[in-house]
């Protein structure tokens, strides 16, 4: 299940969710990405995201499509805040539950790799004196990359 | 919009540079999104960028495309930077 919102969200029962969904399951990893006080600039004071409704959610739902044909994924929940967030605020989770762990940890850094720099999220950093589109990294396409 | 345009919307910074959320543009046989690039950023000014060195993605009707995509009426095409989410 994928949802894009605004609203602040609980890992704790997104986990239970998970965990509720079936018997099958033998290993959940979970991912929750926050809000830090330096990326391109050194003195950010928050964020700013957005995305592109509609195609957003394709797009993710298709990176789910492909991590539970390459690994045995029982149920994938994938959360990603946009709007204005603030230092530590929770911006993305990514949850998986399967029969086992290393298909469990490689579905969840997959979707959360992939996410980075397939899904049509852009981040904006804001500063007390400006405030500045984020730069995609070179590294984020590296690890991305080296799922094919 | 009517039946012979397509429209052209535009994300984050480059939204943001070329002042401009849609357009709707005029569709023609075997127009490509290349073409249609090519075409903006003969307006001068920020419009030059999507030609220049700086990367441009591009999606039609909300799936990811290629400069060598054709373009419809009734589309929906998108050009955005490289994206920067998680």
């Amino acid at each position: 299940m994928i949802s894009i919102q605004t609203e602040d969200f609980d890992p704790a029962a997104e986990y239970q969710r998970l965990r509720d969904s079936g018997a099958g399951t033998g290993a959940i990893a979970t991912f929750t990405g926050l809000v830090r006080d330096s990326g391109d600039l050194s003195d950010v004071q928050g964020l700013y995201l957005e995305h592109y409704p509609g195609m957003t959610e394709q797009v993710i739902e298709g990176l789910v499509a492909e991590a539970s044909s390459r690994w045995d994924v029982r149920q994938a929940r994938v959360i990603h805040r946009v709007g204005r967030l603030a230092l530590q605020d929770q911006i993305v989770f990514v949850g998986v539950c399967s029969a086992h762990r290393s298909d469990a940890f490689a579905a969840c850094q997959f979707l959360m790799d992939a996410l980075k720099t397939s899904a049509p999220f852009w981040k904006k950093e804001i500063t007390a004196s400006g405030e500045h589109w984020v730069e995609q990294k070179d590294s984020d396409v590296a690890r991305s990359d080296a799922w094919q | 919009m009517t039946a012979d345009t397509f429209t052209v919307r535009f994300f984050a910074r480059l939204r943001e540079e070329l002042d401009t959320e849609k357009l709707t543009l005029p569709a023609e046989p075997g127009l490509t999104t290349g073409a249609i690039l090519a075409s903006l950023a003969e307006r001068g000014g920020a419009w030059g960028q999507l030609q220049g060195k700086q990367p441009v993605m591009i999606a039609v009707n909300q799936a990811m495309a290629k400069l060598s995509t054709e373009v419809r009426a009734g589309d929906e095409v998108a050009f955005f930077p490289p994206v920067t989410g998680g």
